[in-house]
């Protein structure tokens, strides 16, 4: 887990006025985020009950994607395991910039209750993450709260550059 | 902004065609399918699949070690991991094997209310089977409506016990609490719409040409080769084995409950389909019968053990000794007798198993969860080639495995 | 000096032992009792040397050679009509016996009866495969390898299957700690990054009772406690969940996202 203290719900912090430009690209960027399909274990079944039709997910403008070639998001839902990690990263590399993570309930957080010898203790060890949520499994609310988090976050960010190095734990 | 790291593209060590015109395909841990991460690694003459060799371990966390260190209150809901689709199937499993080792007996009430449990957990599951068995065959629509009905049940589960997937509603001994006020007219509300809802999935399903084309005489399952690889579960009922635990070596409640169990002779993956739906109805059926078994019942929830198990809230909270043994069995665990017992219970998926080695410590010395779907995943080596592509997709939807039960 | 701890069996312990409780072991009543099971015994007896056996907890224990187990099984599926193989384990006892105990647990559908048998191997020994008489014995072989060590002879596949291919040490040995030996807690990152990044990611943070001062909420003020009801928050702002940014989102002076307002409530009077 991230070792310093970020305050997500304040709005942004740096006094700079973003350009229509940015607005505008923002705006697009955030309202039509495509997640990849990465549901490794239970969340993932929450994830997929977020996608069914009462907990649409598919307001926020998301259309879940196979191919992480084609995907902004990825939520990674479920345990990460070592024999895993690897193949989380290829994925990860694959995806083109701008890409965001949402690392979805405990095992992905931290490892959760799974403090063994095949668990990756948090996804942070393996790909930057943007935004975390809690819970065992968290229930889709919270996952749609948490993408509603990362679209502020997104529409905070200057769009013409490209993305600032993400701190890797 | 790429972070260095060392992994190569894969394509430039693999050959992707061999002399004799075969193609490996990887069917890569992330799949879009919703089954979990099975890496596949099939070779192709053409869309012919020749070769199969299923590879597992992708979600291997350690549950069996874990229970080795942990007392067996601390475990369960650990259990609720492994096939999180039913998760009270694995808690009773696990419950009724440790009980079976301390030699308690369960309270009427609380055993209603598990069988409950159970049945629920198992519509709860062949929805899910038929939402993501439809959505990778291609009828999506069935996916939205399945998760509709789920959405029902799963409101059923959090009414009781707070959580909608990963329950931990079922303890040894018992359950620790009752049900809500009007958690039965909302069973019965619930039973109502899914027994005017199940024929419309079948009226879009059973008798559509595209689902019969797909399904028949895919994924035959001979009863001989379910044998080798102890298939079990809906599995091995539709190869015509008429093998149902609930009703063979039969647990709990079952032997008062009046149920049949749906068998299907054509080996196929139609076969199996038509049994679990026809699965659902029993589970209704059975629903049905536990509700007045409930209302006659007295208010006993856990069992009184207070060797092994701690006494109510309600005795906890005002005398002394409840609270100084519940103190004890919270920090240190219970102690079991010293032997080894095998328990199996009929989950969702087929046989689940729990084989717990005692040795008298509050930890167990070896606890090993009989996973079915296991060596379900196991039998694609030998029931894959010889079938095209596409039906490959078919094959392991309609198997109904669950990965963290698999990798445990 | 720091206590002794064993290192032939790592696994948690109880901390207090209670010396005056003898501890039950689970009745194992004769093979005799049961008519089906004596049958299937004595029948057993006649082709292989059975060292001992007993029913316990509704199943019947058998005790082999580890030599004997492809005829014991062979002899049980096909004139006792155990048709099912439905567990193949083993457990470790290599602190006390110096070796793994073998378990075969099978299932009769005709008879409904279950029958477990075991046998004992010594440490670095290999005992013959069954996957000629079940093939579930290929996957279940090859997991006892892969968590114990445990080489099975004449398998068509004799490779590691839940952990990675390349992975060091057997996980379910007793001597193997619960949150991996070293080797295998860089593992990702040695993979990934290669192992000059270790330094970089950091080791894995395990300790799930690691609470310190900074703890997000505020919620372990360890050694900085409080009396109730005083004020901690340093006058900071209360933040409030905000689903949007405040105003909505603005574009050209129109509102592209129209603020949500939590005050404006809409309760369901019966549920969807």
């Amino acid at each position: 887990m991230a070792q310093h203290k970020v305050n997500y719900l304040a709005d942004g912090g740096t006094p700079i006025k973003l350009t229509t430009v940015d607005k505008i690209v923002n705006f697009g960027r955030s309202n039509s985020l495509w997640p990849m399909t990465y549901g490794l274990a239970c969340c993932a079944i929450e994830m997929m009950a977020s996608g069914g039709s009462r907990f649409d997910f598919d307001r926020f403008g998301t259309i879940f994607r196979a191919s992480p070639r084609q995907s902004d998001v990825i939520v990674v839902a479920g345990t990460l395991t070592k024999k895993h990690a690897e193949f989380m990263r290829r994925l990860y590399d694959q995806m083109p910039d701008p890409k965001w993570v949402i690392s979805m309930g405990s095992c992905a957080n931290t490892g959760g209750m799974f403090n063994t010898y095949a668990t990756v203790q948090g996804v942070d060890r393996v790909v930057p993450v943007d935004i975390y949520l809690p819970g065992c499994a968290p229930r889709p609310e919270t996952l749609q709260y948490a993408l509603m988090m990362l679209q502020r976050k997104i529409r905070r960010e200057p769009a013409g550059m490209a993305q600032r190095a993400k701190r890797l734990i | 902004m790429q972070h260095v790291n060392k992994l190569k593209p894969f394509f430039e060590n693999i050959a992707f065609e061999r002399e004799d015109n075969t193609m490996v395909v990887n069917f890569g841990p992330q799949h879009p399918s919703a089954h979990g991460q099975l890496r596949l690694m099939l070779e192709l003459q053409g869309e012919e699949v020749v070769k199969a060799y299923p590879d597992v371990g992708y979600l291997h966390r350690g549950i069996e070690k874990m229970g080795e260190n942990m007392i067996y209150n601390e475990f369960l809901p650990t259990t609720d991991r492994m096939d999180y689709i039913a998760s009270s199937s694995n808690n009773y499993g696990y419950a009724l094997a440790v009980e079976k080792l301390i030699g308690v007996e369960v309270p009427r009430r609380a055993e209603v209310i598990r069988t409950m449990l159970l049945e629920l957990n198992r519509i709860i599951s062949h929805l899910f089977w038929l939402a993501t068995h439809a959505l990778d065959v291609g009828a999506m629509s069935i996916f939205l409506y399945a998760f509709r009905e789920r959405e029902f049940a799963m409101d059923l589960m959090e009414d009781y016990c707070g959580a909608r997937l990963t329950h931990s509603a079922i303890r040894i001994g018992g359950v620790p609490l009752d049900l809500p006020n009007n958690w039965i007219s909302d069973l019965e509300n619930f039973m109502t719409t899914l027994e005017t809802q199940i024929p419309i999935y079948e009226g879009l399903l059973t008798k559509n040409r595209i689902w019969r084309m797909r399904l028949e005489n895919v994924g035959v399952i001979p009863e001989k080769l379910a044998k080798q690889w102890a298939v079990s579960g809906v599995a091995l009922r539709g190869s015509g084995v008429k093998w149902d635990l609930r009703k063979e070596m039969p647990y709990g409640l079952y032997p008062e409950l009046d149920f049949n169990i749906p068998v299907s002779d054509k080996c196929d993956s139609y076969g199996r389909y038509k049994c679990t739906m026809a699965e659902m109805y029993e589970c209704t059926k059975i629903l049905r019968q536990l509700i007045p078994m409930y209302n006659e019942s007295d208010t006993q929830l856990m069992a009184h053990a207070p060797e092994y198990i701690s006494a109510t809230k309600e005795d906890i909270m005002t005398q002394n000794y409840s609270l100084m043994q519940h103190f004890v069995l919270v920090t240190q665990g219970m102690r079991p007798p010293v032997g080894e017992v095998y328990v199996a219970t009929e989950s969702p998926k087929g046989e689940l198993g729990f084989y717990i080695v005692s040795d008298g410590t509050p930890y167990a010395y070896k606890l090993k969860c009989r996973a079915p779907s296991f060596w379900h995943t196991g039998l694609l080596n030998d029931l894959l080639p010889g079938h095209q592509l596409a039906d490959v997709v078919t094959i392991i939807g309609n198997l109904n495995i669950v990965f963290g039960e698999i990798d445990r | 000096m720091r206590a002794y701890k064993p290192k032939d069996d790592v696994q948690k312990k109880s901390y207090y032992s209670d010396r005056f409780y003898v501890t039950p072991t689970l009745a194992k009543k004769s093979i005799y009792s049961d008519s089906i099971f004596s049958e299937d015994t004595l029948s057993l007896g006649n082709k292989v040397e059975v060292l001992e056996s007993y029913i316990q907890a509704d199943h019947l224990v058998i005790y082999i050679k580890h030599e004997d187990n492809i005829n014991t099984i062979k002899h049980l599926k096909e004139i006792r009509a155990y048709d099912f193989l439905m567990e193949l384990t083993a457990v470790d006892y290599i602190s006390t016996r110096d070796g793994f105990e073998v378990i075969y647990e099978m299932l009769s559908t005709s008879k409904h009866k279950r029958i477990r048998v075991k046998t004992f191997i010594k440490n670095k020994e290999s005992i013959a495969s069954v996957e000629s008489l079940f093939r579930m014995a290929d996957w279940s072989e090859r997991e006892m390898y892969d968590m114990y060590g445990i080489v099975a002879n004449n398998h068509p596949n004799m490779k590691r299957i839940l952990m990675p291919n390349d992975w060091y040490g057997h996980p379910l040995l007793k001597t193997y700690p619960l949150q991996g030996d070293e080797i295998g807690s860089w593992y990702e990152v040695d993979k990934i990054f290669g192992i000059e990044a270790r330094q970089t990611v950091g080791p894995e943070l395990r300790d799930a009772a690691c609470v310190d001062r900074y703890d997000t909420n505020r919620f372990a003020r360890l050694g900085h406690e409080v009396l109730k009801g005083v004020d901690i928050s340093e006058n900071e702002p209360d933040t409030p969940i905000r689903y949007q940014e405040e105003g909505g989102v603005q574009l050209f002076g129109k509102k592209l996202v129209t603020p949500f307002d939590e005050m404006e409530k809409i309760t369901l009077k019966e549920r969807k």
